[in-house]
């Protein structure tokens, strides 16, 4: 009977309690959360939406148009990841992503051991292409916002929205010096599905998709042995192809292949294969091996005076 | 110089020298061939690396082959490694104003008066500077990977097999780093009786 009384008298221990637990929280206020360590691993993302300083000038956008890379004017750019090759294709069987490997700052291969897909969710597989960390962050920052729609509405995410929700996202930044070519891959109630989505803003639906500097080398190979009743190991076979062919042929492209394959319950990493390993021997005992190097000179070696036997012994 | 890629590198051994290249030709980050030769024999002991842009590695090689032989004639005798480097400079300098762009790097064997050998190399930038190193050469879109990674791997005196395999350590490590190199290599060790050339295999992306 007393404990209505009691949770509103000034004294009591209760009301103690309470006031000892106001003390605590004004120590605590004494500290910023930044003490904690960047809004304690959070980043800018703690307090919701993120938020990012820019330029202190009256135009920030113009200047940073200026000064940040865009591929109408190479001589100015502040960071950029450009060479690439990215690609994934919608067939029966669901979707599979293929990418490259490596990473140039101008003519050096700063990295061949880029991972390129983003694992947004289960469900989810983003690409990169153009600024690593811009197509990294925004990516993550995807899935969360995927997560954090589940729970609101109690299903899954449909690929056409978490592509809406990145395309109206970069949207917004649009002309501040955002730069990715990304595909959002995923299986959804609609089926297997692929939206290609830029920092321009444009976002696109599609069987089929390339992006990057090797992607005409991909889509050769691509367009010429794609259906869309292709069985599971021809497919995977058909990315791992496409990437070699881009690894081989571009300049800022190649190192290692990375193949994924999406299906109804969701990804799976299907392998990493060495693109010179793929030249010389093929990708080895896997499904849709050809048994043999992809590498045209291997393939043709011995049967034409122009490529004799011993030519690469 | 980034147009068709292509880089070499020139080592200095005990009594030999060896110098190799890349086989990579390109349109810019367009890769068209895996066979392309830019080093040429000079005479029996002097072989020139012409790495840069592709039209100037034909013409020039012609112009050194026109002077060279006219200088055989001439002299009644095979031109020395020294004397075919300053050849190359002042052909170099003649264009000061409207270059090759083209970065030479030679590799012979010269006999001195006495008839003892005498390794050499030595490299020109594209208006025909000079350097005459005493350890290596380098020049072409990879020239800094070059360095780094003959820095840490040459040593002085090395006897020929393992020159040959410190300069093919060499050149594919450092290609393997560059976009604009690479996709196999060729390698010729230069000693007093005999030069030893092998194709090697290199990634080929």
């Amino acid at each position: 009977m007393n404990s209505f009384a009691q949770r509103f008298s000034s004294s009591g221990p209760i009301a103690q309690l309470a006031k000892a637990r106001g003390t605590l929280a004004d120590d605590d206020d004494d500290f910023s959360d930044a003490v904690w360590g960047s809004e304690a691993g959070f980043g800018n993302v703690a307090k919701g939406i993120p938020t990012f300083t820019v330029p202190s000038i009256p135009d920030p956008t113009s200047f940073l148009q200026l000064h940040t890379d865009d591929h109408a004017d190479p001589s100015c750019r502040i960071k950029i990841q450009h060479g690439t090759t990215t690609l994934a294709f919608r067939f029966k069987g669901g979707v599979i992503v293929a990418v490259d490997s490596r990473a140039t700052a101008g003519s050096y291969i700063a990295s061949g051991t880029v991972k390129k897909v983003i694992e947004i969710n289960p469900y989810l597989l983003g690409t990169m292409a153009g600024g690593a960390a811009d197509c990294q962050y925004w990516e993550t920052y995807l899935g969360m916002h995927c997560r954090l729609h589940e729970l609101r509405n109690k299903e899954r995410i449909s690929v056409s929205a978490a592509s809406k929700f990145l395309s109206n996202l970069v949207y917004s930044y649009k002309g501040m010096g955002l730069s990715m070519g990304t595909m959002i891959c995923g299986w959804d109630k609609t089926g297997p599905a692929i939206f290609y989505v830029d920092s321009d803003g444009t976002r696109l639906k599609g069987d089929l998709f390339s992006v990057g500097s090797g992607s005409t080398f991909a889509y050769g190979v691509l367009d010429q042995g794609y259906h869309w009743d292709l069985t599971d190991a021809e497919a995977q076979e058909l990315g791992r192809r496409s990437i070699y062919a881009a690894g081989h042929r571009d300049a800022f492209s190649g190192n290692t292949v990375n193949l994924y394959h999406v299906k109804e319950n969701g990804w799976e990493f299907i392998g990493n294969y060495d693109v010179n390993a793929l030249h010389y021997d093929g990708p080895g005992d896997v499904a849709g091996s050809p048994g043999h190097g992809y590498g045209y000179s291997v393939r043709t070696e011995g049967i034409s005076s122009a490529n004799p036997p011993t030519s690469s012994a | 110089m980034d147009y068709n890629g292509g880089s070499v590198i020139a080592m200095l051994g005990k009594d030999c020298v060896a110098i190799a290249a890349d086989l990579r030709l390109g349109n810019q980050a367009l890769g068209i061939s895996a066979d392309f030769q830019r080093v040429f024999p000079i005479t029996d002991r002097i072989y020139l690396g012409l790495p840069g842009l592709a039209t100037d590695v034909a013409t020039l090689y012609e112009r050194f082959r026109f002077r060279v032989n006219m200088y055989t004639i001439k002299e009644g005798r095979e031109i020395e490694p020294e004397t075919f480097a300053h050849l190359v400079s002042s052909t170099l300098y003649e264009r000061r104003f409207g270059p090759y762009f083209v970065e030479p790097v030679m590799a012979g064997i010269s006999r001195t008066p006495t008839g003892k050998i005498k390794p050499f190399i030595a490299a020109t930038d594209l208006i025909g500077c000079l350097n005459f190193a005493k350890d290596f050469v380098v020049a072409g879109t990879a020239s800094q990977k070059l360095y780094g990674v003959a820095e840490g791997l040459w040593e002085p005196d090395l006897e020929p097999e393992d020159l040959f395999e410190t300069i093919s350590q060499t050149m594919l490590n450092a290609v393997d780093r560059d976009a604009f190199s690479g996709w196999g290599a060729v390698v010729h060790v230069i000693t007093k009786d005999k030069v030893v050339t092998r194709t090697l295999k290199g990634r080929m992306d």
